[in-house]
């Protein structure tokens, strides 16, 4: 019977202000087992304050054989990160 | 402590620790790996919840611990309702007992929290959330089995064939129940029915099962008179104690 359920990814949110974490997947009939079958699964150990769950067929992905064109072009742009300016000692926590 | 107090807790203690018992043996062959744990965290939450009410029963004597009440009584002295020691059955057995259950239990422990016994007031505060998930696990299964396939629906009416005639004896008061000082249980069980029995209605309603019109006539197991199931239970489950007392890991 379990066969026959959809698949589901699971994201949980640790605390009050972080955000929604992928955790993994499970199975269920519908959204509403989904959530029942991820508060019993994922949070027994008190993981987090709330759940998403998205069909996994409604998730689109990148191509893994296109990885190369995707991201590799990205390694030699150093200048994209923001390490090149000097900031003022007030400023601290970035 | 009084005896009328002592039993009421054994039967509050006796109901979850009986049942957890039973959803526990579910453990490694649920339907679905989610719900083989989903079961599990119940029978978890109701053993926890009569280790508590077996703690503070224990707590005026010095012979006397949770583990000696739960391993060392037989099944006369239990107080458990019968529906809690009848077998899982099918899918549709289980979930429909927990069900029964629960939806009584959602009701007591509400009144519970006001209980004039501060401790009773507490264990039944902190339980309630933990039942306030199970009515509404349980709930969604009535209703996803009864109003599911053919089958299903055919599996629920044998399941409520079953286990309807147990429903009877939640709100008939033992006599401990009745010599409890006033206040203890704030509302009398054979008040508590029609509440229930609204809760019923919705979630036979919307899973388009009939409600029967027998009444549950079965009982005896508030007061230790037990159908045969409840001796193989604690069979298994004090075997341990029994065979090696006081043993520990």
């Amino acid at each position: 019977m379990s066969n026959e359920w959809p698949l589901w990814e699971v994201f949980i949110r640790s605390k009050q202000g972080l955000d929604h974490k992928h955790v993994g997947s499970l199975h269920a009939a519908d959204a509403a087992m989904a959530i029942e079958n991820a508060r019993d699964v994922y949070t027994r150990r008190q993981e987090g304050v709330s759940i998403w769950v998205v069909e996994s067929s409604k998730i689109h992905a990148s191509d893994p054989d296109q990885s190369d064109n995707l991201f590799e072009p990205a390694a030699d742009k150093i200048y994209r990160h923001p390490t090149f300016y000097s900031l003022p000692p007030e400023v601290k926590n970035i | 402590m009084l005896p009328s107090l002592y039993e009421y807790l054994l039967y509050l203690g006796d109901n979850t620790l009986i049942l957890g018992h039973r959803n526990s043996e579910w453990c490694g062959h649920g339907p679905a790996l989610e719900l083989d744990i989903a079961l599990t965290n119940i029978s978890l939450d109701l053993i926890g919840q009569a280790r508590l009410y077996y703690q503070y029963a224990a707590s005026e004597t010095a012979w006397q611990s949770e583990d000696t009440i739960a391993y060392l009584r037989d099944a006369h002295q239990f107080r458990n309702l019968l529906l809690v020691e009848q077998p899982n059955g099918d899918w549709a057995h289980t979930i429909l007992r927990q069900f029964l259950f629960s939806s009584f239990q959602h009701h007591l422990y509400n009144y519970l929290r006001e209980s004039s016994d501060p401790t009773i007031a507490a264990i039944s505060n902190k339980s309630y959330k933990e039942v306030a998930y199970h009515l509404r696990w349980s709930s969604e299964w009535v209703i996803r089995m009864g109003d599911g396939t053919q089958e299903s629906h055919q599996r629920m009416l044998t399941a409520l064939e079953d286990l309807w005639m147990f429903t009877g004896e939640f709100f008939l008061p033992a006599p401990y129940e009745d010599q409890l000082p006033t206040g203890i249980q704030p509302l009398p069980a054979p008040l508590m029915q029609g509440f229930w029995m609204d809760r019923i209605k919705e979630v036979f309603s919307a899973a388009g099962l009939p409600v029967p019109a027998s009444p549950g006539f079965q009982s005896g197991g508030k007061t230790g008179r037990h159908t045969e199931y409840l001796g193989y239970v604690l069979a298994e489950m004090q075997f341990l104690q029994r065979a090696y007392p006081g043993s520990n890991w």
